[in-house]
């Protein structure tokens, strides 16, 4: 994807408002507030999501490898964290990250396996294994089948701090999120993040120029499958439930959706792409398979009229206004 | 009682013709996706969906205007087929020169769009669609009994595979189309209207999937999540063959329909991901498929 995902994160031009850090500041008084003004459990899902997609556009949009089967990573982990907390009694921390863990783990075989063929190829390989990992959740003896895990205990952090209320979770989910996110941030302007970019634009080229492309792009899967991971565990601890729908294809989906809505090979794409894609799943969560249906035109139109994404052709146009 | 292998024999060959039919299915199915590939360079994904669609034009050719099976098989690929061919023209051909991950998807949003469209209206439980009279009934072979409907299923899957093999690689149209898919420039420097061979093709193409689906009709319900079930296994069954030959597609769709029957009875736990499992093997053995050449 060339052309149309160059990356707008790390361009910074002259201006405070196009300083990247003033821009962070502000938003993360707008979450350390938020739950003042809006319900904490709904606010705590947007940030699970948009670090799921945030985590999966480091793949798609920095490496150019277009993953369908992230979802195997996001649910399984979720289901490990919901073992770990439920049977073993784990503490929180230790519970998700155990799930991120078996993540990276899923991450590293499934990696293994996907970079062997190219393209198209690599997203049917991905959607096949994470079916594989589907079946397994599905018939596997610690994860309920159809039930999924119900009512995960919220057990303390670090054995000391309550999680007991919403509000609780909210700052938890809000530090794992700010985490989540520095981590993609710093990954993708670090010089491990140029080297992928020059893989994404001309594979061929920088394995001549001496990079092991294949390292590079097992390296980023496995930590797209780990902070992907994260974001499921995370889940757990908002909903205290795994289900197998975060295991489902569709979520597989819905996280490609929530990037390319957003704008693929941006920062603030995925996030803005995850709350605008939960919150219209709240809305129509009432009417049947509305919410399908809804996915699915988006996704139609994103394709054929806007494939940068939202930020991806909104950015461009405001710096070139304020460059007149 | 026979016994093979501590298997009695009528379960061992009962599982093995089940396997059968899902290999024709995947067959079929993993056909016109390669055939789609050739030329348009994009993965259908909104194949599956098509095949559920192809399902439901005969549920409601019966259900609506009281039309029965045996024109259903007829009309049934071709609406999906003309469907399909509006949708190349219109949504695929704008997009034709870029990324071709595009284009996946972009079928994909098909994809969700037609089998929610087919929930909402439906949802999920399904509709009977009944065996037609002249297929009803079976024979007993003496080690197993085979219900007429599934011979007929399996004979009209392996006639439309060869039909299909035949065009392509024996007739002047499948010359021009496999010229094509080698160098479509050239063929259109020829004269060879090459953007409605590409429409065309997809329309064909789409057209096996719904000629699938009404072949399914009587034997799974007609169902909106039906698509979506087979199309994953279909996409594995792909990359373990290839999708560079028609031959391939064809003979990995069987075996791998006869292969996931066996499992069924040796190992029933594992039915479900054996076909993943393979796909696994066959990428670490030999990365570019059975019948692929080395990308």
């Amino acid at each position: 994807m060339s052309d149309e995902t160059r990356s707008t994160a790390g361009t910074a031009s002259k201006g405070w408002l196009s300083d990247v850090r003033l821009w962070a500041a502000i938003g993360f008084v707008a979450l350390l507030i938020a739950p003042q003004f809006l319900y904490p459990v709904m606010v705590a899902k947007i940030l699970c999501f948009a670090l799921f997609a945030a985590a999966f556009n480091l793949l798609l949009g920095f490496a150019g490898l277009l993953s369908f089967g992230h979802a195997a990573f996001f649910g399984f982990a979720a289901y490990v964290t919901g073992y770990a907390l439920q049977t073993l009694r784990f503490s929180a921390e230790l519970g998700i990250l155990a799930g991120v863990a078996v993540a990276a783990l899923l991450g590293l075989v499934m990696g293994l396996l996907a970079i062997r063929r190219q393209g198209i190829y690599f997203a049917m390989i991905t959607l096949a294994l994470s079916q594989m990992v589907y079946f397994v959740a599905l018939q596997a003896p610690f994860t309920g089948g159809e039930d999924g895990l119900q009512g995960v205990p919220r057990r303390p952090l670090f054995g000391i701090f309550d999680l007991s209320t919403n509000m609780e979770v909210y700052y938890l989910v809000l530090a794992i999120f700010c985490i989540g996110i520095f981590i993609i941030y710093r990954t993708v302007n670090s010089p491990f993040g140029q080297v992928l970019k020059s893989i994404r634009e001309n594979e061929d080229r920088a394995i001549s120029l001496g990079y092991d492309a294949d390292r590079y792009k097992l390296l980023a899967f496995v930590l797209s499958a780990a902070l992907s991971g994260l974001a499921g565990s995370t889940k757990v601890m908002v909903f205290q439930l795994a289900s197998l729908t975060d295991v489902q294809w569709q979520m597989s989906g819905e996280v490609v959706l929530m990037a390319v809505l957003g704008g693929i090979g941006t920062m603030l794409g995925p996030i803005l792409g995850a709350t605008i894609i939960v919150t219209l799943q709240n809305e129509l969560a009432q009417v049947g398979s509305l919410s399908t249906i809804v996915q699915g035109a988006v996704f139609v139109v994103c394709v054929l009229l806007f494939r940068r994404g939202i930020v991806g052709e909104i950015g461009p146009r405001l710096r070139r206004w304020r460059n007149r | 009682m026979m016994d093979l292998l501590g298997i009695p024999l009528p379960v061992l060959m009962g599982q093995l013709l089940i396997g059968l039919i899902n290999g024709a299915f995947y067959a079929v199915l993993s056909l016109g996706l390669a055939l789609i590939f050739g030329l348009l360079n994009i993965v259908n994904f909104a194949h599956g969906a098509l095949y559920m669609v192809g399902a439901f034009v005969a549920f409601l050719l019966l259900d609506v205007l009281g039309i029965g099976y045996w024109w259903a098989l007829l009309l049934s690929p071709v609406i999906v087929g003309l469907f399909g061919m509006v949708i190349e023209r219109f949504l695929l051909r704008p997009i034709a020169d870029l990324d071709h991950l595009y284009g996946l998807l972009l079928t994909f949003g098909l994809a969700l769009l037609l089998e929610g469209l087919f929930r909402q209206v439906y949802g999920v439980a399904g509709e009977t669609y009944a065996i037609p009279d002249s297929l009803q009934g079976g024979y007993n072979l003496g080690f197993m009994f085979l219900p007429t409907y599934r011979a007929w299923v399996l004979a009209a899957s392996i006639v439309v595979c060869a039909a299909t093999w035949y065009l392509i690689e024996m007739t002047r149209l499948g010359a021009t189309m496999r010229a094509a898919v080698e160098n479509a420039d050239l063929v259109r420097a020829f004269g060879v209207n090459v953007p409605l061979l590409v429409t065309v093709t997809y329309g064909f193409g789409v057209a096996l999937a719904a000629f699938a689906g009404v072949l399914a009709a009587p034997i799974y319900s007609v169902n909106p999540l039906m698509g979506s079930n087979i199309i994953i296994v279909v996409f594995a069954i792909v990359v373990i063959g290839g999708l560079g030959s028609i031959k391939g597609a064809i003979i990995s769709g069987f075996l791998l329909g006869l292969f996931e029957g066996l499992t069924r009875v040796f190992y029933p736990e594992a039915s479900n991901i054996i076909i993943f499992v393979v796909m696994a093997i066959v990428l670490i053995v030999r990365p570019a498929g059975l019948f692929g050449k080395a990308a």
